[in-house]
């Protein structure tokens, strides 16, 4: 059942949002051992959130519109009194005193917690391998990687573990997933969702976004989470209209874009560039046929449905996983320097605090983080700033201009979410720099702050979900969930369905 | 050159000149922190005044305080600075009193620079930035011997941490020991004018260190400079940069040269110590902090300042020396500036009163934390019944001490107490019953040179205030012991 369907159930009164949560938390154990998806269930504190939602309806008091929806939370959203670890051993059995903004927010709206969910530690990675707490696996085929770093809060969408789960996307951490294991999910707007108790990754891409098995569901959670907080600097006081009522909205007429670098190729012949650009020309490599294909379909699609779609280029689309791989761990380097022993968390005994500090860190933290901690300490260091974070971020200004530009042209942009479909768990992990390509199309809506959505579409030679991405500008959420509503309806047939 | 070297601690050997810059971290007593809501308090007890902000909790984010970002603003434009678009930066290094382990500072775009400060002696020191960054808690180290390397262990209290600073740095322009502290002094008593801070240097809230260099006088160069630290008084910053001004004199003259490093003031060694060199300075690794907007104050904000600015201390003390028409020393007016009792003085003066003798009164005998029951009028009252010679210095004193207690009017307290100067008949009978009881002291005040006498009318008016009990005017006995020696005079 959809989370709007299980709302709709228990505001009603057909069902109760304890027995909802009962039938969630046995599927949870009967399920979730093989999955792994979750790194603490939430069973005691769901039941009692239920019944309190069932108390209000017997009280006839108005309920929020996820009443007794079952919602998981990514391990890296605070919770307070509950462990909230982000998968590391750093901050194993650390209880927050507060809950982050959105988790207030999903309460307020009559959700109920099931659990908190798995990821890369600190949500460096793109297959949840890097848990410190042991791997999450895809429900579509458990040998494979459910992707990350959301991968737990994926996979319990997926599994039916839960009807909703937030995850965070610095770099394609929703998407990924939600495209490997064949549900929606969509990083909003930087600064539409409120970054109040998520531990930070990387402050100036990361943000929260929904799971849903379909594009209606994830609509519903977004709109619950999102909206101006006054606790984040950050956050957009901007209004809000309700985005529900798109979602059957057609999409005749909507100039729709095939973002070219991001589809195999550079701009195309016709644009004037000569074959000796070859692949490099401005495309990225190693994004798989199936996959194209899908995104061909899917263009397709909503060519019939109305749209104009065209092939458009953004030339330093490309330059996304560089500029990435050094603004990110950057911030990281800056974000993570907290966890020193002192307060909270791990500490490592030794003779002074400072090799206290070397020994809480080199316990505590897995060879992703160190590594990325490595690479922002270096990109920030003095005669190499200008070199690396400088570059970086004037790659992020080009960016923004360029992307811009193509949006003067078309409303939304459409491309691959991940260049395959899920892989097999350990294939990439000896191999940092093949994992990071997982991100290349993801990439580019964080470095601009622009929302992007994945929707399931079709299957690959492998018989998996791909997922494809609908991109807009800033502050377009209403109209890309209305194209991913458009693609969802249009989807082959079988099966996105858990 | 003005405020040329006066005094012993400034005297460098012929042919040097001393070259410094000052480092002024001041605490804005606003009522909650920089990022947060908790309370900006000192004295609380430990790790009461804190949040998931202001420990760095993961998952909490700053929200910048608008009461900090006008304080220093405030102070930007007391200072004369150019008020800019702003941006903070993190500085990142590990220390366990910072709780995010990088402090949240302004780098290359500080809200405040290019300003001056004139001191009293009308010498100018440019201001090269006044930026805004967060205090860090306090550390105190515990058992063995009590200091860094020795401790057992060491307790954190993060009140202060998050606590509003402005970074305050001079340019180079300062030469003399005396001039550093005037800076300090005057610094102060512009932060106390505007209200900003409390600046008190012994409770940590104005901390001061000092970039020290010299170079041979006439020449414009800038010479390798220590930067002196755990400066904690004003007597510590002039000691210091002397001893350190000497060291340099030393290092040059004999062929080699100071090394470029922070240095620490020994107080009870009366010497600097060497601390970090530049070679192995931390690189900070400053960067935008992505968890905060840049601050774009309007040109209406920084007019509005500008309009609310109360007067700063220089004019201030111009104004009490005006109306004081000669009778008030630049000493006394800074001093009462800087107790702000400068208004109630002009207001008693407007009201009649004495000039001189309001300033000496309040100067002398009003360094009282609460003064608020003395009103203009009631001072005034007090300076004319003593000015009348209807009560003495003393009384008068008393007078003002119970007003600040009660309130009362002066003629009240005056009348309660019995208070009115002895004159005339009975102070006259006094004077002989000393006289006669003092023989051998009245022959030598008689035959004796004018110091002699000046001490002996100390001794003759001390022995008629005994005998009355401070009823006396000294200034009336003093006449009166004149006339016994030489006869009435013709008035």
């Amino acid at each position: 059942m959809t989370a709007l369907g299980v709302a709709a159930a228990v505001a009603s009164g057909e069902r109760t949002a304890r027995s909802v949560a009962e039938d969630c938390l046995d599927r949870i154990g009967e399920g979730d051992g093989e999955i792994g998806a979750f790194n603490l269930v939430l069973a005691e504190e769901a039941l009692a959130d239920a019944d309190r939602v069932d108390a209000a309806l017997d009280r006839g008091e108005p309920v929020g519109p996820l009443a007794g929806v079952p919602v998981a939370l990514k391990d890296n959203l605070c919770t307070r009194g509950i462990p909230t670890t982000c998968s590391s051993r750093m901050l194993e059995g650390w209880r927050p005193p507060y809950s982050a903004t959105v988790v207030e927010r999903l309460r307020a709206a009559g959700a109920v917690i099931v659990g908190k969910t798995n990821l890369d530690e600190f949500a460096m990675g793109s297959s949840t391998e890097n848990s410190a707490f042991g791997p999450t696996r895809n429900p579509r085929d458990t040998s494979r990687v459910p992707g990350g770093s959301s991968g737990g809060s994926a996979a319990a969408v997926a599994a039916g573990f839960a009807a909703l789960a937030l995850g965070s996307d610095t770099g394609g951490s929703i998407r990924q997933p939600a495209a490997l294991c064949g549900v929606v999910g969509m990083k909003p707007t930087y600064g539409r969702v409120s970054r109040y108790g998520l531990i930070a990754f990387a402050s100036s891409l990361d943000q929260i976004g929904p799971f849903g098995a379909t594009v209606a569901d994830a609509a519903a959670c977004y709109q619950a989470i999102a909206g101006h907080d006054p606790l984040d600097s950050t956050s957009l006081d901007r209004p809000q209209e309700p985005v529900e009522g798109a979602l059957a909205d057609g999409v005749d007429g909507l100039r729709v874009g095939v973002l070219a670098e991001l589809c195999g190729g550079g701009p195309r012949q016709e644009t004037g560039r000569t074959g000796n650009d070859g692949p490099a020309a401005g495309g990225v490599e190693g994004v798989a046929d199936d996959v194209l294909s899908r995104v061909q379909d899917a263009a397709e699609a909503l060519e019939q449905a109305g749209a104009d779609v065209r092939t458009v280029s953004v030339p330093s689309a490309v330059l996304g996983l560089s500029a990435y791989y050094l603004i990110a761990p950057a911030e990281a380097s800056s974000n993570l320097a907290r966890y020193d022993g002192v307060r909270y968390g791990l500490r490592v005994d030794a003779a002074n605090a400072a090799e206290m500090n070397v020994a809480t860190r080199t316990a505590g933290f897995g060879a992703e983080v160190k590594r990325r901690i490595m690479l922002g300490t270096y990109a920030l260091s003095a005669g190499y700033y200008d070199a690396f974070y400088g570059k970086a971020l004037r790659v992020r200004t080009l960016m923004l201009q360029e992307f811009a530009a193509v949006y003067e042209d078309v409303d939304v942009l459409l491309c691959p979410t991940a260049p395959t479909t899920a892989f097999e768990l350990g294939a990439k992990t000896a191999d940092p720099l093949l994992m990071y390509l997982n991100d290349v199309c993801t990439i580019p809506s964080n470095l601009t702050g622009h929302p992007a959505i994945s929707v399931p579409f079709g299957r690959g030679d492998d018989g998996l979900p791909v997922g494809v991405q609908v991109m807009g500008p800033a502050l377009s959420e209403r109209l890309i969930l209305k194209v991913a509503a458009a693609l969802e309806r249009a989807a082959p047939g079988d099966g996105n369905a858990p | 050159m003005s405020g040329a070297a006066t005094g012993r601690e400034t005297a460098l050997d012929d042919g040097w000149e001393l070259v410094v810059g000052l480092e002024v971290h001041v605490e804005l007593s606003t009522a909650t922190k920089l990022f947060c809501a908790c309370a900006n308090r000192f004295g609380d007890e430990p790790n009461t005044n804190v949040c998931p902000v202001c420990l760095g909790l993961p998952g909490s984010l700053p929200v910048v305080n608008a009461a900090a970002v006008d304080f220093a603003m405030r102070l930007g434009r007391a200072l004369g600075c150019e008020v800019r678009p702003a941006v903070f930066a993190r500085k990142n290094y590990f220390y366990p009193d910072m709780p995010k382990d990088y402090q949240i500072s302004q780098y290359d775009q500080p809200t405040n620079i290019d300003g001056r400060l004139k001191l009293p002696d009308g010498h100018v020191v440019g201001i090269e930035r006044a930026h805004i960054e967060e205090d860090t808690g306090k550390t105190t180290h515990v058992g063995g011997g009590g200091r860094i390397h020795d401790a057992d262990y060491a307790l954190v209290d993060y009140n202060r941490a998050g606590v509003p600073l402005v970074e305050i740095v001079s340019r180079p322009d300062i030469r003399t020991a005396e001039q550093a502290r005037a800076f300090v002094r005057e610094l102060r008593a512009i932060l106390l004018s505007i209200g900003v801070s409390d600046a008190r240097m012994e409770e940590g809230s104005m901390r001061v260190d000092a970039n020290v260099s010299v170079r041979p006088t006439g020449s414009d160069e800038l010479r390798t400079r220590c930067e002196i630290k755990n400066l904690s008084s004003l007597r510590s910053l002039g000691r210091a940069i002397t001893f350190e001004a000497r060291r340099h004199v030393d290092l040059w003259s004999s062929g080699e040269r100071p090394r470029q490093e922070t240095r620490h003031w020994d107080e009870a060694g009366g010497r600097t110590t060497p601390g970090r060199s530049k070679e192995d300075a931390e690189d900070y690794r400053y960067f935008q902090d992505p968890d905060l907007v840049p601050l774009a104050p309007s040109a209406e904000t920084v007019a509005a300042i500008d309009a609310a600015l109360p007067p700063l201390p220089a004019a201030r003390r111009a104004e009490l020396v005006a109306a004081g028409a000669g009778a008030v020393p630049a000493s006394d007016a800074a001093l009462l500036v800087e107790r702000d009792q400068d208004g109630l003085v002009l207001a008693a003066i407007s009201a009649g009163a004495d000039p001189g003798l309001t300033v000496t009164r309040v100067a002398n005998d009003l360094a009282v934390e609460d003064w608020s029951k003395v009103t203009p009028d009631g001072l005034a009252s007090l300076v004319a019944l003593e000015a009348s010679g209807r009560v003495t210095a003393t009384q008068a004193k008393q007078i003002l001490a119970d007003i600040v207690e009660s309130g009362e009017t002066p003629e009240a307290i005056s009348e309660r107490r019995g208070f009115q100067a002895m004159a005339g008949h009975d102070l006259a009978v006094t004077v002989d019953q000393v006289i006669a009881s003092n023989p051998d002291e009245w022959r030598r005040f008689c035959s004796g040179d004018d110091a002699d006498r000046k001490k002996l009318a100390g001794f003759f008016i001390g022995q008629v205030m005994r005998a009355t009990k401070g009823r006396a005017d000294g200034a009336a006995v003093n006449r009166l012991l004149q006339q016994l020696t030489h006869g009435p005079t013709s008035d």
